[in-house]
């Protein structure tokens, strides 16, 4: 049998780092995603079967913490549910055996680039780049938006940290976009 | 523009897609109705000037489809609400 390497979104074998001025940018190869949707009208009983498994479901446009899941809300009865890959690379097959029938779990994980922003203060930052009022927004914030024509997933873990979730095929210019934005504020 | 949606608050027009008359909700079974129903569903709009009901579906947000009560001369947004919920006021199952 073929003896195959894993790449990374941006084709590399290592997980890409890139500072500008005050911002680092991480790319994260080592989250677990699947998406999780209610199933007609069994929307109670998931909720008892995550509370039951520590699924967090958050509420419309935010995110919450856990161990080892967590979670933020992506449409009406539907949530995008993170864990670490190391120990649940097959989350879905967790995922499933947890919830059962009460939802339809897709997996997520090598569809999505994930990059973790950090720097001092955000705002100037995804000013250029979104039309999400990052600064009047809580921590725990979660949306989807537009950057550079791509939708992405933006969720708020503080005034200098967000993470970032692009379509996984236009990893490069999802990057590209950021940093030619940061050159323009630092 | 400024749409308010039910579940997200205040969210700028670009974010969505523009439909058309929410009637298409109201889909006629043309086995049963007969032609000239589907044929008024399928073909024909009313084109009010003035309150209007449309159909809505955001694009960059979430993917719902709304149902926005818009006047189309003044453009002013009367109601905002999920077309699910339209659809289940409505009985419609699908």
């Amino acid at each position: 049998m073929a003896s195959l390497q894993p790449l990374t979104a941006l084709g590399r074998r290592e997980a890409t780092t890139v500072t500008h001025g005050p911002l680092t940018i991480s790319e994260r190869t080592d989250v677990a995603l699947a998406s999780v949707a209610a199933r007609n009208g069994r929307a109670a009983d998931l909720a008892k079967a995550a509370q039951k498994a520590d699924v967090p479901l958050p509420g419309p446009a935010s995110h919450q913490q856990g161990t080892p899941y967590s979670a933020f809300w992506t449409a009406p009865e539907m949530w995008f549910v993170e864990a670490p890959y190391a120990s649940h690379e097959l989350i879905v097959d967790l995922l499933k055996s947890a919830l059962a029938d009460t939802a339809s779990i897709t997996e997520q994980t090598d569809a999505w680039v994930a990059f973790d922003l950090s720097a001092h203060d955000l705002t100037r930052l995804l000013e250029r780049l979104c039309n999400v009022d990052f600064a009047a927004r809580p921590t725990g914030y979660a949306t989807r938006t537009v950057m550079e024509h791509l939708g992405v997933y933006l969720i708020k873990h503080g005034p200098g940290a967000a993470r970032l979730y692009g379509p996984r095929s236009s990893a490069e210019s999802l990057l590209h976009a950021i940093e030619t934005a940061a050159h323009s504020v630092w | 523009m400024i749409i308010h949606h039910p579940i997200l608050g205040p969210r700028d027009a670009q974010e969505f897609v523009y439909l058309g008359d929410a009637n298409l909700i109201d889909r006629p079974d043309g086995m049963v109705a007969g032609v000239e129903v589907f044929h008024d569903y399928l073909y024909n709009r009313t084109n009010p000037a003035g309150e209007h009901q449309e159909l809505w579906y955001h694009e960059q947000g979430d993917r719902s489809w709304l149902v926005v009560t818009r006047n189309t001369v003044t453009h002013e947004i009367t109601r905002v609400e999920l077309a699910r919920d339209v659809a289940r006021a409505r009985r419609r199952t699908k």
